[in-house]
């Protein structure tokens, strides 16, 4: 097993962990980044390596590159075997990473709740499809609905066109009454509202409708149809995909091996991202859905404290407070109505790595007995999916993750054993 | 554009831009059901960013890969299931 050892290790290299990375370069430690993925940037800036498009995004890659900072990409972490010591997986072989300090900046997924026919193919969510279509996924002349809540859609719907996707539709669960409220938020965050402004008018013509959410999908093969309401008549649109997601829900699986306290389903950080547990460091979406902005913020702080630049990261206290003001507006906007988290019946599938339905699941008294006697959350997305989803429809919690926490080869198990070193060359295959 | 990667999906040659990933090369090829369900139902991609697994294939021999996350090389082997 390849061995690295860092002073500082951040995970994940979107937003927060660029920004991270090149506060804590300036204590001029070693310092690495890991990322799930071949590219810089996360999913928000996917893309972004390759073909620039946002000012932003290649301002923050430009100058993480000059910071001299070791990118362990396709690298992801799969067990925190004891502290100060990460396992990863790589294609090549399974990885050791030893830190003294860790900056976890693992964003956020989107949330997908149940309906009838949310698993045919051709049914993504809204940020999945735009970062698959940025990777080569074609849309070109395809009929796309759009659905589900948060700022998100609109810009995703913009991204999509930009490739050549026929919107058919834009549909935002929340009612006029409270994005209209956030719309007005949006007068103190000026560079928001001006990208805001500029999607919508190259939206114009592709009806955005507040206050309507999706009932169902249809088709045999593939999505070919999707049922819409208003809560008070129903109608039926054609389409090739449906671009569906409910939101974001933060990554919080490493911080939750790692013993790190939640607080409200997010990493709970001090003044200087410090988590519960000591010299680990949070930052971005799992402390908190506020977008990019909060996020480069966020990190800035994370990557000065953890390298003890705290006078570097006190300065960012005020801009902090600004981003934080927009978290929780955005909140409020988009917070789900009742009828979103009931679309599902009961023949419907809740977990789809084991196609257990909402119906067999129902019955049991909380995620664990149901994981036990069910099999749901128990395929290889390991609960990411139905388990954000239970918590929603059910209100059930998920309250710890057992290692590994992505599916592994056993080569990188091994070390779960206490062997850091791990075997020279192992014929173990791929479990 | 430039289609300069060439790679098999389910043994048919499909030629894509760099940059390209595989989920995108088995659409590219006409495929919509990435792999079979349990319950024998056909899945496709669903998050796009490496976390749901219901758009894992074969890669080179390599089951359960993501084919969201990975990159065409040329002559990559690629299986639906």
């Amino acid at each position: 097993m390849k061995t690295y050892h860092f002073e500082i290790v951040i995970v994940g290299a979107g937003p927060a962990g660029l920004a991270a990375a090149c506060a804590a370069a300036e204590s001029g430690k070693r310092v690495a980044v890991l990322d799930d993925t071949p590219w810089l940037g996360g999913q928000i800036w996917r893309g972004e390596q390759a073909r620039p498009s946002i000012s932003q995004a290649r301002k923050w890659i430009e100058r993480f590159r000059t910071t001299g900072v070791t990118l362990l990409d396709r690298t992801s972490v799969v067990a925190v075997p004891r502290r100060g010591l990460l396992t990863a997986e790589h294609p090549e072989g399974p990885r050791a990473i030893r830190w003294q300090q860790l900056i976890l900046a693992t964003g956020a997924r989107e949330l997908f709740l149940p309906f009838p026919g949310w698993t045919l193919p051709g049914v993504m969510g809204p940020g999945g499809m735009q970062s698959l279509v940025k990777n080569g996924w074609p849309v070109a002349g395809q009929r796309v609905v759009v659905a589900g809540s948060g700022p998100l859609l609109l810009a995703v719907a913009d991204g999509l066109s930009k490739h050549g996707a026929r919107i058919v539709s834009i549909n935002e669960q929340a009612p006029f009454a409270q994005v209209a409220g956030f719309g007005l938020t949006l007068l103190a965050h000026p560079s928001k509202l001006w990208q805001g402004i500029q999607i919508k008018w190259r939206l114009l013509g592709i009806p955005y409708r507040l206050g309507v959410w999706p009932v169902a999908a249809e088709g045999d093969t593939q999505v070919r149809r999707v049922t819409l309401t208003n809560g008070e008549k129903n109608w039926t649109e054609n389409c090739d995909a449906l671009a569906c997601g409910f939101g974001l829900v933060p990554n919080v699986e490493l911080a939750l091996a790692l013993g790190c306290r939640l607080q409200n389903g997010f990493v709970q950080v001090d003044k200087w991202q410090a988590t519960t547990v000591d010299d680990v460091f949070c930052c971005g979406e799992p402390t908190g859905i506020g977008g990019a902005d909060c996020a480069l913020i966020e990190g800035l702080v994370a990557g000065y404290a953890a390298t003890g630049q705290r006078s570097r990261a006190a300065d960012l206290f005020y801009k902090r407070a600004h981003w934080h003001h927009f978290r929780e507006r955005l909140a409020k906007a988009f917070a789900l109505r009742t009828e979103v988290r009931q679309l599902a019946s009961d023949d419907t599938i809740l977990c789809r790595c084991e196609d257990v339905t909402l119906a067999r699941v129902r019955r049991f008294s909380g995620w664990r007995d149901a994981k036990l006697q069910s099999r749901c959350g128990m395929g290889p997305c390991q609960g990411r999916i139905c388990g954000a989803a239970a918590k929603v429809v059910l209100g059930w919690e998920m309250e710890s993750v057992r290692p590994p926490i992505l599916p592994a080869r056993v080569e990188a198990l091994l070390v779960l054993n206490g062997n850091s070193n791990g075997p020279a060359a192992s014929p173990l295959s791929k479990t | 554009m430039d289609e300069s990667i060439e790679l098999r999906v389910n043994g048919t040659p499909v030629k894509v831009p760099p940059g390209t990933v595989v989920a995108a090369a088995v659409a590219r090829a006409g495929v919509v059901k990435f792999r079979t369900s349990v319950l024998a139902a056909p899945r496709g991609p669903l998050c796009g960013m490496g976390i749901c697994m219901e758009c894992r294939v074969i890669i080179n021999g390599d089951a359960h890969s993501r084919s969201c996350q990975t990159l065409c090389a040329p002559g990559m082997d690629v299986w639906t299931t």
